[in-house]
């Protein structure tokens, strides 16, 4: 059986009418009928998600007398585009005319509506079908509701372009004639939905609709967590302890008073391991402008018990987990037997390949405003997980989820940093100490990059045996990683099944014995989702090693790549042995297979792009490098030139993305170009040591990144082409894994060199 | 007391001199339009014009600008259409948006001084301005069309 993909909920309406869509003309009736079916062409994981999804129009849809019509969005804006797209996806359905379209961002309430968490890649296409659905229900409203008005047989009127026409008399009504009307009519259940035919598209898959900020942006009127100004808010910057799970010793409060501006000085409690989303504690200062919090932590002058992550060195814990990876590990799937096979190999191919802890570096960082006035709090907040914020925010001050308020405002970048509330929780426990005067807490570059919620920081192996004829008959992988898990609970020291599921055990490759293994690392600092997740180190380590062994049985790398994929199948991981709770980023295999034809695709796709193979200038060479992840299939093919002192240049980077239906071509664009510039950011930069347990850069010159002048002038981007019942796919992280090993892959064609360990920083240098 | 001209407004601020231009332009002024990224003039987030010339605000006091007149991304333009901005929304330069006051005002100096910049030219102008999004290519692309009027 289909598990229903989409409920339409029947909820309240208590309190609607205050809230984001009261514009006047909508008038909600008391009954509501509620609708169940199944409409949905495919099952996604959607309803499986905490608090499940949404859509009633009645929930996201107002129209005003003026026809204005305002739809809500629900997901977080960090540079997806995700505001607009889902917005977009209503209005095409609706037949709206999008120039008369206003978006309003929905405060955390998931009770309400759905899952809000912004992450996983999952907007678009965990919404995809729920936001078609609410569009064509309040479509089919507007319809009834004119024929109503007019006495005649629904089947005569037509919504077009934001008026409902009686075709054979040709009267015309605008939306917002009948908006009230139509608002208070129950949704239609959902086998009564008549979605549009796609070929009446006005929007969907146009890439014509621009981002609703995009004025706003370009004018500085964009409002980020940054950026909220209350009456007689204060400022605050807080003193963390430099090692996680230190503590404050001692400070010097009375420095800190005396700088002009400065009015409180607080302790904030630290939070013993794990270190879920709860701040690190330190010591805050408190004052009227953020200039004078800065100084005054400047004067604190705090001394620390650092506890024993003090001991906590990078280069000892590189040496260490490489030890691991080659010792053996739990075993996450054994395909065949590939320790027989590689014992009676012709000949064993080996590498290590090491990716260090990246901070993600979004250009806001972190910071939230908190306001608490009589038993209630609001909060504005650049969050990607605006319902668990709130919940977070009710625990913390001890009131009721429902005396809690998220506003969430834009965010300058998140790319899985801002989906942890640390640093809102903060923000209450100041304000809470000014009895409930609004706080801002900012974070300081600084602040920033030594108290992230780091990327992983990973050794990987594997070793391939070839028999006589240069084909792999084994592949043994080994990977060891600290994992998100140990945020959540103590000694964890194995990756959880959503992170083997990142590129490791879900390898697509035709080998008979196959086997992965996982040793085991600890957390010495706070591990979280970082853009691309896993998939960056197991994606590195599969696509550099596919180049290796083209080197070693003198293969052209894409030819190797494409032998080792085999012919187009489904692999489904579930049935290999050892593999335990599959992740399939929570969505249905059955509609996310593992698709050989289609990764096969995209290589050949972003191979005819790039002009795989031909000519070039000497020092110059192409690396490939494809992965499926967040259920998008990505290629890559990067050329790299590399002069005589070492110097690397990117002249061009292709990048072939198949995502099923493309909702937003435009937005799909900017990601997959924009993924390419981190990619080669943090290839070239990206990484985090620490000694004495402190992390050692501080700011962009310590973790530089890339900067227009060493960024590829040409990314071009070739969207695969699908139909509307291929079920969309993620769009904001996959373009990120394949990039750093076809990056290193083109730089061993172009000089010779194989880059194992990342950042490669200075290895280039002759 | 520092006076000062701030998109063509006259005013004067008694606090501390050594304050960032930043901090007294969100701050104290609420143009909140020129955004904190570094505070090291690392990233050009904050970039404003100072006399028509692109300063980094993070790093420059309100002492500094005494008897100056400083531009932000909300007077760069009174209805926001100066060829840059149009340009960035013609070309759909922004993800996120963050860094992008910074770069159009970084962008409408260089057009200022060089009105057909090379892109050598733009990579060195824009060069201390960061976007994590990794927008470059329309930037570049963006401050072309701006020069051409394209």
């Amino acid at each position: 059986m289909t598990p229903l993909n989409v409920t339409i909920e029947n909820v309240s309406r208590r309190g609607f009418l205050k809230g984001l869509l009261a514009t006047g003309g909508l008038v909600v009736a008391a009954e509501f009928v509620p609708a169940r079916g199944a409409l949905a062409a495919y099952a996604t994981g959607a309803d499986k998600m905490p608090h499940g999804v949404r859509s009633d129009p009645h929930l996201f849809v107002s129209i005003a007398p003026d026809g204005t019509v305002t739809i809500v969005a629900i997901r977080s804006e960090m540079g997806t585009g995700s505001r607009t797209s889902l917005p977009m996806v209503v209005a095409d359905e609706l037949d709206a005319d999008w120039s008369r379209v206003r978006v309003a961002q929905a405060p955390g309430d998931e009770e309400k509506y759905g899952n809000q968490d912004t992450d996983g890649s999952r907007s678009l296409r965990h919404h995809m079908q729920p936001m078609r659905q609410c569009g064509a229900a309040m479509r089919q409203m507007l319809e009834t509701a004119a024929a109503q008005r007019w006495g005649v047989p629904v089947a005569e009127v037509q919504a077009q372009n934001h008026e409902v026409v009686h075709k054979p008399s040709g009267r015309k009504l605008g939306y917002g004639e009948l908006a009230a009307t139509a608002s208070a009519l129950p949704a239609p259940p959902l086998d009564q939905i008549k979605l549009k035919d796609p070929n009446a598209f006005r929007y969907i898959g146009k890439g014509n609709v621009q981002i609703v900020d995009l004025f706003d942006i370009t004018t500085g009127r964009a409002t980020y967590g940054f950026d909220a100004k209350l009456p007689g808010m204060l400022y605050a910057v807080v003193a963390r302890p430099p090692v996680f799970g230190g503590k404050v010793r001692s400070f010097d409060a009375d420095a800190a008073m005396k700088v002009p501006g400065v009015e409180k000085v607080v302790t904030i409690e630290g939070t013993p391991a794990p270190a879920k989303f709860q701040p690190l504690g330190g010591v805050a200062v408190i004052a009227r402008n953020t200039w004078a919090a800065l100084k005054g932590r400047e004067a604190l002058n705090p001394t620390w018990d650092d506890g024993p992550n003090v001991s906590h060195d990078s280069a000892a814990f590189k040496a260490q987990m490489e030890d691991t990876a080659r010792r053996p590990g739990k075993v996450v799937r054994n395909d065949g037997d590939a320790e027989q096979a590689l014992a009676s190999a012709a000949k064993v191919v080996s590498a290590e390949y090491y990716i260090p802890h990246f901070a993600h570096a979004s250009m806001e960082p972190p910071s939230a405003t908190v306001r608490i006035a009589d038993g209630k709090c609001e909060a504005w907040a650049c969050v990607q997980s605006p319902g668990n914020t709130r919940e977070e925010l009710a625990k913390k001050l001890g009131l009721k989820e429902d005396d809690v308020t998220v506003h969430v405002t834009l965010l300058g970048g998140g790319f899985g940093r801002k989906s942890q509330c640390d640093f809102v929780l903060e923000a209450a426990l100041l304000s809470k100490a000014m009895n409930g005067a609004p706080v801002k807490v900012i974070w300081t570059r600084e602040d920033d990059l030594q108290h992230d919620y780091l990327h992983t920081v990973s050794a990987e192996r594997i070793d391939a045996g070839l028999d006589r004829n240069g084909k792999v008959v084994a592949w043994r992988h080994r990977s060891v990683a600290p994992t998100i898990k140990s945020i959540f609970a103590a000694d964890q020291l194995h990756e959880a099944p959503f992170e083997l599921g990142m590129g490791f055990v879900d390898v697509p490759f035709d080998i008979p014995n196959l086997r992965c293994e996982n040793g085991e690392a600890a957390a010495h600092t706070r591990i979280g989702w970082f853009r691309s997740v896993s998939n960056i180190p197991h994606g590195f380590a599969v696509q550099s090693f596919v180049a290796e062994l083209a080197k070693a049985t003198e293969h052209d790398p894409k030819e190797m790549l494409l032998a080792l994929i085999g012919p187009p199948r489904i692999v489904d991981p579930r049935k290999s042995p050892e593999v335990a709770d599959f992740w399939n980023y929570g969505d249905p295999f059955e509609t996310y297979p593992i698709d050989t034809g289609r990764l096969r695709r995209v290589v050949e796709l972003v191979a005819e792009k790039a002009e795989w193979g031909k000519k070039l200038p000497p020092r110059h060479g192409q690396g490939i490098a494809v992965h499926r992840s967040f259920l998008t299939y990505v290629a890559t093919v990067v050329e790299a030139a590399v002069d005589e002192k070492g110097r690397l240049t990117v002249p061009r980077v292709d990048t072939a993305i198949d995502c099923g239906f493309a909702a937003n071509p435009e937005r799909i664009r900017s990601q997959i170009e924009g993924a390419a510039v981190m990619g080669m950011s943090l290839a070239l930069y990206g990484e985090i040591t620490f000694k004495k347990g402190r992390v050692e850069q501080s700011n962009f010159d310590g973790y530089r990144v890339l900067r227009i002048d060493e960024s590829p002038p040409v990314t071009d981007v070739h969207i695969v082409p699908n139909a509307i019942d291929v079920p969309s796919s993620g769009v904001g992280e996959p373009g990120l894994p394949p990039f750093a090993p076809a990056l290193c892959n083109a730089i061993f064609a172009a000089t010779g060199k194989r880059i194992r360990r990342l950042p490669i920083g200075d290895q280039l240098a002759a | 007391m520092v006076k000062l001209q701030v998109n063509g407004q006259t005013q004067s601020f008694d606090g501390d001199p050594s304050m960032p231009l930043l901090w007294y332009l969100r701050d104290e002024l609420g143009l909140t339009g020129t955004k904190y990224g570094c505070g090291a003039a690392l990233c050009g987030a904050c970039t404003v014009h100072v006399d028509g010339e692109a300063a980094r605000a993070c790093i420059t006091a309100v002492s500094d600008v005494d008897g100056r007149s400083v531009i932000t991304i909300e007077g760069l333009d009174p209805q926001g259409n100066h060829p840059v901005q149009k340009a960035w929304r013609a070309l759909n330069v922004p993800q996120c948006g963050y860094c992008q006051a910074g770069q159009i005002m970084q962008a409408a100096a260089l057009l200022a001084s060089n009105k057909n910049p090379s892109e050598d030219e733009i990579n060195s102008a824009m060069s201390g301005n960061i976007c994590r999004c990794g927008c470059y290519q329309r930037i570049t692309a963006a401050i072309k069309a701006a020069a051409t009027g394209a």
